[in-house]
């Protein structure tokens, strides 16, 4: 019997598992996918927002100005890679000045410190490559980046070193509430758990509705992306919004924490929560605006293009509530919810605490983790005493990233373990660089293979039916 | 830290023939950093044969004409470092690598010798809409499983470029047992040698479909099929031809790209039209001492190229560590579009030059020229000439004159 079931190894079902191991909990994390970070927290634009966007008042406000403030302290723990960069709202002409000197006295009234609105002067000599018809610009300095899956697989990763459970492949169908615990079953299991907290995402009102509660849907609204090489990656400092509209944000550009330059997001509802294809049109649409945001953003330096759907809730806002004794939504977390999943942790640990959860702290809880990239930042006389004690930090497999084996064979047995090659991709950026695991993933996959102890054909890229290979060429003699 | 004179940075067949050129012309404190755990670079997974024509008169797989360079270097007891990965260079030759015995050190060289190769265009540089399954290729990655791993990596397949690797690998799944059932070729006309077409795609049916593209990717897990359009003259898709065609692997074959982030951080000036280094005739770069040659130079469509111009980097990169005095010029190759790049892009020394040219285009019924301003140095009728395959001319001494620049240009009827 579990204390406390967590549905999705997503960012905030990562954050709540990690906040909630610092007590005597036992604690697990159901992922109907063969790998944590395999939704929205996988594929979004790696922003931690200020603040000025919600709506004053809202659970968004409160929660992406907290998040936000808490956000350093919890990558530093965690290992994570983190920088402050700051973020600019550009504005091309007086409806967009309107909108920039809204979000400021929004951004105000919602917390968000040291805020200005900048004249085109002062925004070009910040940023020089921003746009030259940009007029106008909300300065945000407390805007940053971090890297999403790498929270996400830290933060479970975390969890699981202070005593949580992470069950993969295991598909939440049915959840039925004894009276005194729940009994949560996929198609081949059960798991007993005291608490449930429904952090699943797009799927979330699929899950409430087990429950019997129906007081909320939630649609997939797609985003798409291209990521460039990080031979632009310095093209801009800030993250350089366009002033927002109803849809979202609009098209950013921004660099990202490991060094590229990130275009993007598109905003299309959709009906399909399994839809992840991304579109001609809508690749047109993130070259054409981000070549708008900024000077010399070079497409044909683009290695890969990408989709997310975010979880768009019916009221507008998060939703987390106790719709019935011992059962949490965290339902219907859109942007900012990555701003906010540290800040989301903490109140839903609150709103347990309301509802009559109070347990003992855990004295042997660590709330750090060792960062999964701290051997690329040593200096050489770091990386050879490591090289002394294990061999295989000096043999390189990913060229373009300069991956080595050591890191990757760490990475494979580190919690939360990748079992797949996007797995290993996302732990330890290999197959990551320009050449997309093109020289490397055919050394990842006997990686995988042995230290899995499965056959090298087996070897998928996320699971399913996502094989590599399919069979051998000859029989082994 | 420890100095040697010549460093080369690669062991594929350009590396090692520079490194016996550069030993036959009196260098024997060198060394090879390669970092695969064998010698021979690519050519290990071509197992196909047609390599060395030009050189040896023969037709050898891969790994034979790779063996044959091999067995010079370990003849002549060159020193090569493998599982090696070169990580920095500096522009006064300091050379940072790593691998698991000797950990992270450096080595301060006279000369280096880049020859590392180049890399495959992966899906994301081409931004195909649709899905992200498993099932997606480079063909050189697909030849790497099937050749060197012993693995089938599909067995329905279609094929997006008509680069000499798609066209090899083709035949290679056909005989391997898989259907393929389309390569699709963007350009009106194939990247590929013309022996390839012939012996890969023409002998065993496979349909080659130029002016065409894959639009669109399909399948959640596994790829379950392509859709393809043809293109019009500006090479955009044409709604109403797109068709569907049920397939388990896509392999890219959509351009090869010199491999030369060492070679910036070495400062080296590289060719926006080439992707590797400018270099003169001796295959030396704009930073003294540091050559270039193989394909990290230029993509070369047959090995033997590659090992003729290995040796004047080998040659000549010997020469500049034993200081021998030149007499110096600056002629500067331009080129006029039709004509894309020359290597070498300009010339130093009044002495006989072979120059590498490629054209940007199929035409036909042609004219060569190289001109001095107003003076024709040199002119020849050719009935076709095709970016698929590298065109060389030798200048004399003679020739070259008192030129500042010359002009290599395409006359077409
Ligand atoms: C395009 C886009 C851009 C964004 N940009 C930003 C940004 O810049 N800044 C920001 O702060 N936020 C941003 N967001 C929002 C942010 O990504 C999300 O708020 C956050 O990732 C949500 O995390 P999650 O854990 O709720 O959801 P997810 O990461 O989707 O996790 C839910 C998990 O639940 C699992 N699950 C679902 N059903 C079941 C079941 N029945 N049984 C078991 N498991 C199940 C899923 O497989 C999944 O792993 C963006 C989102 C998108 C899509």
């Amino acid at each position: 019997m579990y204390d406390i079931a967590i549905v999705g190894a997503g960012v905030i079902g990562g954050m709540i598992a990690r906040t909630l191991a610092r007590y005597r909990l036992k604690i697990c994390i159901l992922e109907k996918k063969h790998d944590v970070a395999m939704g929205a927290s996988s594929a979004n634009s790696a922003i931690v927002h200020a603040g000025f966007d919600a709506a004053p008042g809202s659970l968004k406000a409160k929660l992406n100005v907290r998040g936000s403030e808490m956000m350093e302290e919890v990558c530093r723990e965690l290992g994570v890679k983190y920088r402050n960069n700051g973020s600019l709202v550009i504005g091309f002409d007086e409806a967009d000045r309107q909108t920039v000197e809204e979000l400021y006295r929004r951004g105000n009234e919602n917390g968000v410190k040291n805020l200005k609105v900048l004249d085109a002067e002062d925004l070009h000599r910040l940023e020089p490559n921003v746009s030259k018809n940009a007029v106008c610009a909300l300065h945000a300095p407390t805007g940053s980046i971090v890297c999403p899956y790498e929270l996400t697989i830290a933060a479970i990763g975390n969890a699981m070193d202070n005593g949580a459970d992470l069950l993969l492949d295991f598909e939440v169908c049915d959840i039925r509430d004894t009276g005194k615990h729940f009994e949560i079953t996929s198609p081949d299991k059960t798991v007993l758990a005291k608490y449930v907290i429904n952090a699943a995402g797009l799927y979330s009102d699929a899950i409430a509705r087990m429950v019997g509660d129906d007081s909320f849907t939630v649609h997939p609204r797609r985003g798409e992306y291209i990521l460039l090489d990080k031979e632009c990656g310095t093209l801009l400092n800030h993250t350089v919004f366009r002033t927002p509209s109803k849809m979202g944000k609009g098209i950013l550009v921004s660099p990202t924490v490991d060094g590229n330059l990130l275009t993007g997001p598109t905003s299309t509802d959709m009906d399909d929560k399994e839809n992840k294809a991304t579109t001609a049109e809508g690749l047109a649409l993130v070259m054409k605006q981000a070549s708008e945001n900024a000077d010399g953003v070079l497409f044909g330096k683009s290695i890969t293009s990408f989709c997310g759907l975010r979880a768009v809730g019916s009221t507008g806002d998060f939703i987390i509530n106790l719709p019935r004794a011992r059962f949490v939504n965290v339902a219907g977390i859109e942007s900012p919810g990555l701003s906010s999943a540290p800040a989301i942790a903490e109140y839903v640990v609150e709103l347990l605490a309301k509802a009559g959860l109070k347990p003992e702290e855990n004295p042997s809880y660590t709330p750090t983790r060792p960062a999964m990239h701290a051997f690329r930042e040593a200096s050489i006389e770091e990386k050879n005493a490591i090289i002394q004690k294990d061999p295989t930090y000096g043999h390189i497999i990913c060229r373009c990233e300069t991956v080595t084996e050591g890191e990757i064979l760490t990475a494979i047995r580190t919690n939360p373990r990748p079992r797949d090659l996007d797995g290993v991709k996302r732990r330890t950026r290999a197959q990551m660089g320009r050449c997309q695991g093109g020289f490397c993933s055919p050394y990842i996959v006997e990686l995988l293979a042995k230290e899995n102890n499965i056959p090298y054909e087996a070897v998928t890229k996320f699971g399913g039916a996502s094989l590599i290979n399919f069979e051998r060429t000859k029989e082994e003699r | 830290m420890k100095e040697i004179e010549l460093v080369i940075v690669g062991g594929g067949p350009a590396g090692m023939s520079a490194a016996v050129a550069a030993y036959e012309s009196g260098i024997s404190d060198l060394l090879i950093i390669e970092r695969d755990a064998r010698l021979g670079g690519i050519l290990q997974q071509c197992i196909h044969n047609g390599f060395g024509l030009h050189r040896f008169g023969e037709e050898l797989t891969g790994p034979e004409y790779a063996w044959k360079y091999e067995k010079l270097v370990r003849e002549k007891q060159i020193p090569f470092l493998p599982n090696t990965m070169v990580l920095d260079i500096t522009p006064d030759k300091v050379v940072t690598a790593t691998n698991a015995t000797d950990g992270v050190f450096q080595i301060k060289a006279k000369a280096i010798i880049l020859a590392m190769g180049c890399r495959e265009r992966s899906r994301g540089a081409l931004n195909i809409a649709g899905t992200r399954p498993a099932g997606i290729y480079t063909a050189g990655t697909a030849q790497k499983y099937v050749n060197l791993k012993g693995y089938m990596p599909g067995k329905e397949v279609v094929i997006l470029g008509s680069g000499d690797i798609g066209l090899i690998m083709a035949r290679r799944m056909t005989l391997e047992g898989a259907k393929v059932h389309a390569v699709c070729e963007l350009m009106p006309y194939s990247g590929g040698l013309a022996r390839n077409i012939e012996q890969c795609l023409h002998d065993f049916d496979i349909p080659l479909r130029l002016s065409h593209t894959v639009v669109e990717i399909h399948g959640k897990e596994r790829l379950t099929g392509v859709t393809i359009a043809k293109v019009d003259k500006n090479r955009r898709p044409i709604p109403e031809t797109r068709e569907y065609i049920p397939c388990d692997t896509l392999l890219l074959s959509v351009g090869l790209i010199p491999e030369n982030e060492l070679s910036k951080t070495a400062s080296v000036t590289l060719d926006r039209v080439t992707g590797g280094a400018v270099v003169d005739q001796d295959r030396q770069t704009s930073v003294e001492g540091i050559f270039a040659c193989g394909n990290v130079l230029h993509v070369h469509d047959l090995v033997d190229y590659v090992s003729e111009e290995a040796e004047i980097a080998g040659k000549n990169a010997a020469a500049y560590i034993r200081g021998e005095a030149i007499e110096r010029t600056e002629i500067n190759l331009r080129t006029d579009g039709k004509i894309r790049y020359t290597v070498p892009q300009r010339i130093t020394q009044k002495k006989d030059v072979t120059v590498y040219f490629r054209v940007a285009d199929v035409y036909r019924n042609v004219t060569v020229k190289i001109l001095d301003g107003e003076r024709v140095v040199y002119q020849k009728k050719k009935p076709r000439v095709a970016p698929g395959e590298m065109e060389s001319i030798t200048l004399n001494a003679d020739q070259l004159a008192d030129a500042k620049e010359l002009l290599f240009a395409l006359e077409v009827k």
